[in-house]
């Protein structure tokens, strides 16, 4: 009987030595079981460099896809976000039609409760403006008579969103008898961010389904990682490991294989804009300097690394969740 | 410490591996389990790691009933448990040290703490300078002595083994054994399968033994 309650003693020193080791120690070895985690799967991608490159190329890929057609939607937009919608009219008077008589048909114009502004531009006026911006003006001066018609511009009120109601003052401006032609000069700024919206919108689902893509990539390049240290994650499991344990090092290998893409990706459209920039730029001397080349900006940036990241991260932890528990200990 | 309770096992392809098993092993007590190959040791072990769950009857772990934990709590009843093979399960590509550390370091514990226990357990099997080593250089006997250090690093109250001296010469296997008496001695249940009955029967201790699913003698 005494020797039993001796063991017992034993058994119960036993115990709280299993206890030991204080909270900061255990904090501690929490953060270094992170960092071990990440740099030892760091470490398992430069192991296996030619399949970890081959995944990462074919990754970097379809986020550059998705992320150059973004910088090329950015671009256009930039382009025709210069030019302001608005609902203005031009109305190119006839020819034979007088300045008094123009005159007098911009204040009938002016009395419209429709209408917020009208300016008139008389031929002369148009002409001297012609001279002074178009580089032409020798040539107009060699003109024996002023080619130019004199133009109307109309602004509707603002309330005049409707297009319907636009069309109906337009067509009413080209039965009048003044006016020679009469068109609304933004329509196309319009119909461009109609196609700018369609673009965008392309570009959208191309990258969810690129997204998506990636997504599935990195689940099957863990898959094949959690095959090949099935033994491992079997051990782990018999000898008391939680799914958090066995998971960590996969979701990290997840998260740099993500993260290597997304740089990689900013490097091959960098590269790519860096190409088209002198073509570029060349293009847009030519009209008057106005367009400059939008690159990925440093919150685009660090967008495009969070998000091949974190679907690098999900990649893998789809996996996990499905196949981890499959993986039992014999 | 460990009580098999009626316990029955059904796998739907094999039928009635365990049937009606009842034991009870007190706490730092030592006992061998013994019979013929598919007598249901395989089995029952994995009832005591919560790899499977029995089909009828309860298996009480430290007063816990193993039928009933959540998978969650799982990893933390292994922890009470050092599981030791016939083939070791070694990690073949991390060092004896690694190898020994693995469970300290499943459990959290802090570097220091981790070198100080796997330095304590390789000195009891007598591998101290041997750390460094990768499994594969080691011969089977040192291998499984890395076996047990890992499975008793943690220092668990009950510990199994199944078939741990399959793979060695008499002579070895009987240090093994000895190994592990000196940790019941220190309070551990020890829970040994084995066919090795001359070996087993020269050591006193209590002997279970399975026929076709059924404890024949204990």
């Amino acid at each position: 009987m005494k020797r039993v309650n001796r063991k017992e003693n034993k058994q119960e020193r036993w115990q709280t030595k299993r206890a030991g080791g204080d909270f900061v120690d255990k904090l501690y070895a929490y953060r270094n079981l992170h960092a071990h985690a990440l740099f030892s799967s760091l470490g398992r991608l430069v192991a296996s460099r030619f399949s970890s490159a081959m995944t990462i190329v074919v990754l970097a890929i379809a986020i550059s896809l998705s992320s150059g057609f973004y910088i090329l939607v950015a671009n256009l937009q930039q382009l025709a976000g210069n030019l302001e919608a608005s609902n203005q009219i031009s109305l190119f008077l006839k020819d034979e039609v007088s300045e008094a008589r123009a005159n007098k048909f911009a204040d009938s114009i002016r009395k419209n409760p429709d209408i917020q502004d009208v300016k008139l531009i008389t031929k002369e006026q148009a002409l001297a403006e012609f001279q002074a911006y178009s580089g032409f003006s020798e040539a107009v001066k060699a003109l024996k008579k002023n080619p130019l018609p004199a133009v109307i511009q109309v602004l509707p009120k603002n309330a005049f969103e409707n297009e319907q109601a636009l069309e109906v003052l337009l067509d009413d401006f080209k039965r009048t008898a003044e006016v020679d032609f009469a068109q609304m000069d933004m329509q196309w700024v319009k119909r461009l961010q109609s196609i700018m919206e369609l673009a965008r919108r392309g570009v959208t689902l191309l990258s969810l389904l690129l997204g998506i893509g990636v997504l599935f990539i990195t689940a099957n390049t863990i898959r094949l990682e959690l095959h090949n240290r099935r033994d491992e994650v079997v051990i782990a499991k018999l000898v008391g490991a939680t799914n958090g344990f066995i998971c960590r090092p996969f979701l990290y290998s997840g998260f740099w294989i993500g993260f290597f893409s997304g740089v990689m990706a900013w490097f091959i459209v960098t590269i790519i804009m860096l190409f088209l920039k002198q073509s570029v730029e060349n293009l847009s001397r030519l009209y008057d300097d106005s367009f400059h080349l939008l690159f990925l900006g440093f919150a685009e940036t660090l967008s495009l690394l969070f998000i091949s990241s974190v679907l690098g991260i999900l990649g893998s932890w789809i996996v996990l969740h499905f196949q981890l528990r499959q993986l039992k200990p014999e | 410490m460990l009580q098999f309770d009626h316990v029955s096992m059904r796998y739907p392809a094999a039928g009635d591996v365990l049937r009606n098993v009842s034991f009870h092993l007190e706490r730092g007590e030592m006992a061998f389990l013994t019979g013929h190959s598919g007598a249901g040791k395989s089995t029952l072990f994995k009832l005591i790691a919560v790899i499977e769950r029995c089909s009828r009857g309860q298996v009480l772990l430290d007063g816990e009933n193993l039928n009933q934990v959540k998978d969650r709590r799982i990893p933390f009843i292994r922890r009470k448990v050092g599981l030791i093979f016939q083939d070791y399960k070694l990690l073949q590509d991390r060092t004896v040290f690694d190898n020994v550390a693995l469970p300290l370091v499943i459990a959290g514990y802090g570097h220091h703490e981790v070198a100080r226990r796997v330095r304590a357990a390789l000195d009891k099997v007598g591998l101290k300078n041997k750390e460094k080593k990768y499994p594969a250089v080691l011969s089977g006997g040192e291998q499984q002595r890395v076996g047990i250090a890992r499975a008793v690093v943690n220092k668990p109250p009950l510990i199994v083994a199944d078939e741990p001296t399959g793979n060695l010469d008499p002579e070895l296997s009987a240090e093994i054994m000895h190994l592990f008496e000196q940790f019941q001695q220190v309070g551990v249940t020890v829970l040994i399968a084995s066919h090795d009955i001359s070996l087993i029967t020269q050591m006193n201790h209590r002997i279970l033994k399975l026929d076709h699913g059924q404890l024949v003698a204990s």
